[in-house]
């Protein structure tokens, strides 16, 4: 194989690597196995050093760029150009990033910066013919379509969360901190504040087990005990645009085409009827659970279990049974 | 204040009738065409700033077949202004790279303070047309904003950028790219009286030969992704109905629960 496969490693405000970082880390190391071929990973930071050490337990080499304008500005822009200068100079088999807003951010940046053709949000990834083969579930859910770059031109790939399992190497790799090339020059964008909300505990798109509530939920009120549910299976509190519109959760545990798409063990849904928007965000999640009083309800369609039944009333029961297990 | 929204006609998912055709484009006429969801939360908050501003204007700029007329005529009775469709046989089958520049190409052609795209389209999920269009155009680029304030007197923008802890405040001098989300607000509907109104509305369809782009290099002929095949995901099993008492409902839950050993 020619050509190394490249991860574009996403850094948050405090300078942590993004969980979906190694994920995708995971992916770039067995499809550079399976080509025969090299995976590296790309860091850029004010202070790189714990993102770039943390990426290298997953990658064999990481390059590091320690570029001040991190702090305070926008930070898919910053890396994105310092990324396309290592990646120019490189000839890739493939450039990957995450799924998420900033993956996104960098993937539509580096694809106008250096010209390149991207897959996007793939649900899978094996390397073919000297090049990647990219699953994307398409049209809510409904189809499956596998994607390549033509004649073998090399390009850039957004990878889901929950794709593979993160698993570190057998050996940390090799970390060199580079200064920063001003070889594209892209506007920047100041971050002039930072407001902090109260987050959810636990990120849904992390979460093993999610029990969501909808509108049937009521109120405020009503996601305490979809919260005591949650808490009672280790899981993380999710919602319908419907629960989110209404102010009784924030958006951030949004699930659905506008909200996120998640992939838990559990999906455990209250008073949520399974519209489409909703179902695209999380049908393919491995057990499916609905309570809802309306035997016709969509979820019916795709849930594995349904009990038909007032939320409340069989919430509390299934409380009562957890707690009885316990 | 002059506002261009990204708009992209994709087929209605709510119908749940998309097909790919046998060359594994989208059949486009398998089903009724809207606004791309994510787009009309973008096209509300630019009515919004543009009503405010008390003058001004909202252009939609759609590349899209032939038919994007009748779904753009869907925006400009929300209260958009004109619209500009980018349309031409040979953009048929285009990839990322042919759609980012022939937006480019059309917003090279227009005057605006803002540019606004949406999230993602629900029929390519990707999420990256905005990022390459202002990389393009050497526009300042601010993602995943749930609030929007230009400011004319500075003449930059600002913007409440969804962070995994909260939000980020980014500013920028205008013109600039932002690409919004649905915490924007909800769209309105189109009024009859806005129904009525956009009859009488300018769509200007633009060629690539209007926008002075060549088709050889661009559209479907220089796609640099093929679809290599389409299968059904994995039908999930029967769905089990459980009706009774509450405790029975819950007997039932548990049991699947251990069964999978997720308990
Ligand atoms: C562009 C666009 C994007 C969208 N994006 C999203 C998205 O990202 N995520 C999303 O979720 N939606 C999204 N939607 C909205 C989606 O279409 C649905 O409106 C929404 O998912 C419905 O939420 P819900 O299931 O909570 O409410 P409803 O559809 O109103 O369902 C409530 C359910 O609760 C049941 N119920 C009521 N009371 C009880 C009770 N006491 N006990 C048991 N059951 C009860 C009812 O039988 C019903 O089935 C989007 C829509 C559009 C147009
Ligand atoms: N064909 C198109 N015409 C107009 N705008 C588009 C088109 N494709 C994408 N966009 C814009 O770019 C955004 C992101 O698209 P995508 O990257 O394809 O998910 C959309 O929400 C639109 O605002």
């Amino acid at each position: 194989m020619a050509g190394t496969i490249w991860v574009v490693g996403e850094v948050g405000a405090d300078g942590s690597l993004a969980k979906l970082s190694i994920e995708v880390a995971t992916l770039a190391r067995s499809l550079a196995e399976a080509a025969g071929g090299d995976a590296a990973g790309i860091v850029v930071a004010a202070d790189p050093s714990g993102a770039a050490a943390e990426l290298a337990r997953y990658l064999p080499r990481v390059v590091a760029v320690a570029e001040p304008a991190a702090d305070g500005h926008a930070w898919a822009q910053v890396a994105a150009q310092r990324a396309a200068a290592i990646l120019a100079a490189e000839s890739p088999a493939a450039v990957l990033t995450g799924a998420g807003p900033d993956g996104r951010d960098v993937a539509g940046t580096l694809m106008a910066l250096l010209d390149r053709p991207a897959l996007v949000n793939a649900t899978a990834v094996t390397w073919e013919g000297g090049g990647p083969s990219v699953q994307m579930s398409v049209f809510g859910g409904k189809l499956v379509t596998t994607s390549t770059f033509t004649d073998g031109a090399w390009g850039i790939v957004t990878v889901r969360p929950n794709v593979v399992t993160a698993e570190p190497a057998a050996t940390p790799g090799a970390v060199e901190i580079r200064a920063p090339e001003a070889d594209f020059p892209l506007p920047l964008v100041k971050v002039v504040d930072r407001i902090e909300e109260a987050a959810a505990a636990l990120p849904i798109e992390e979460a093993r087990v999610i029990v969501a509530g909808g509108r049937g939920v009521g109120g405020p009120e009503g996601f305490q005990l979809v919260q005591q549910i949650a808490d009672a299976l280790g899981g993380a509190v999710g919602a319908t645009r419907a629960a989110v519109d209404s102010g009784w959760i924030p958006y951030a545990q949004q699930i659905g085409q506008t909200g996120k798409i998640v992939k838990p063990q559990l999906y455990l849904a209250l008073g949520i009827s399974g519209a489409i928007q909703h179902k695209v965000g999380m049908q393919t999640a491995g057990t499916i659970i609905g309570i809802n009083r309306d035997p016709d309800a969509p979820i019916t369609e795709f849930a594995d279990l349904v009990v038909v039944g007032d939320l409340f009333e069989v919430g509390k029961a299934l409380l009562e049974e957890l707690g009885r297990r316990a | 204040m002059k506002i261009v929204v990204l708009t992209k006609p994709v087929p209605d998912p709510a119908a749940a009738a998309e097909r790919l055709g046998p060359d594994g484009r989208l059949d486009r006429s398998a089903s009724p065409s809207v606004i791309n969801g994510n787009d009309e939360y973008a096209l509300e908050a630019a009515l919004k700033l543009v009503e405010a501003a008390g003058d001004g204007e909202v252009i939609l700029v759609s590349m899209a077949p032939p038919n994007g007329i009748e779904t753009m005529r869907k925006g400009l009775a929300m209260g958009a202004h004109r619209g500009v469709l980018v349309t031409d046989p040979a953009l048929a089958g285009s990839d990322y790279g042919s759609t980012v520049a022939a937006l480019v190409a059309a917003l090279r052609q227009l005057e605006y303070d803002l540019v606004f795209a949406g999230f993602d389209t629900s029929d390519g999920v990707g999420g990256v047309i905005g990022a390459a269009v202002a990389t393009k155009l050497g526009l300042p680029y601010l993602s995943s904003a749930a609030r929007i304030e230009p400011d004319t007197a500075s003449g930059t923008v600002r913007v409440r950028r969804i962070s995994p802890t909260g939000f980020d405040v980014l500013e920028a001098p205008m013109p600039a790219l932002v690409v919004g989300t649905q915490l924007l607000g909800e769209p309105r509907y189109p009024s009859l009286k806005g129904i009525m109104a956009a009859r009488s509305k300018e769509i200007v369809t633009k060629s690539l030969a209007d926008l002075g782009l060549d088709g050889g290099s661009i559209g479907g002929a220089a796609a640099r992704t093929t679809v290599t095949g389409q299968e059904k995901p994995p039908a999930r099993g029967a769905t089990k109905v459980v009706r009774g008492t509450p405790e029975e409902g819950a007997k039932a839950i548990v049991e699947l629960l251990a069964a999978r050993r997720l308990i």
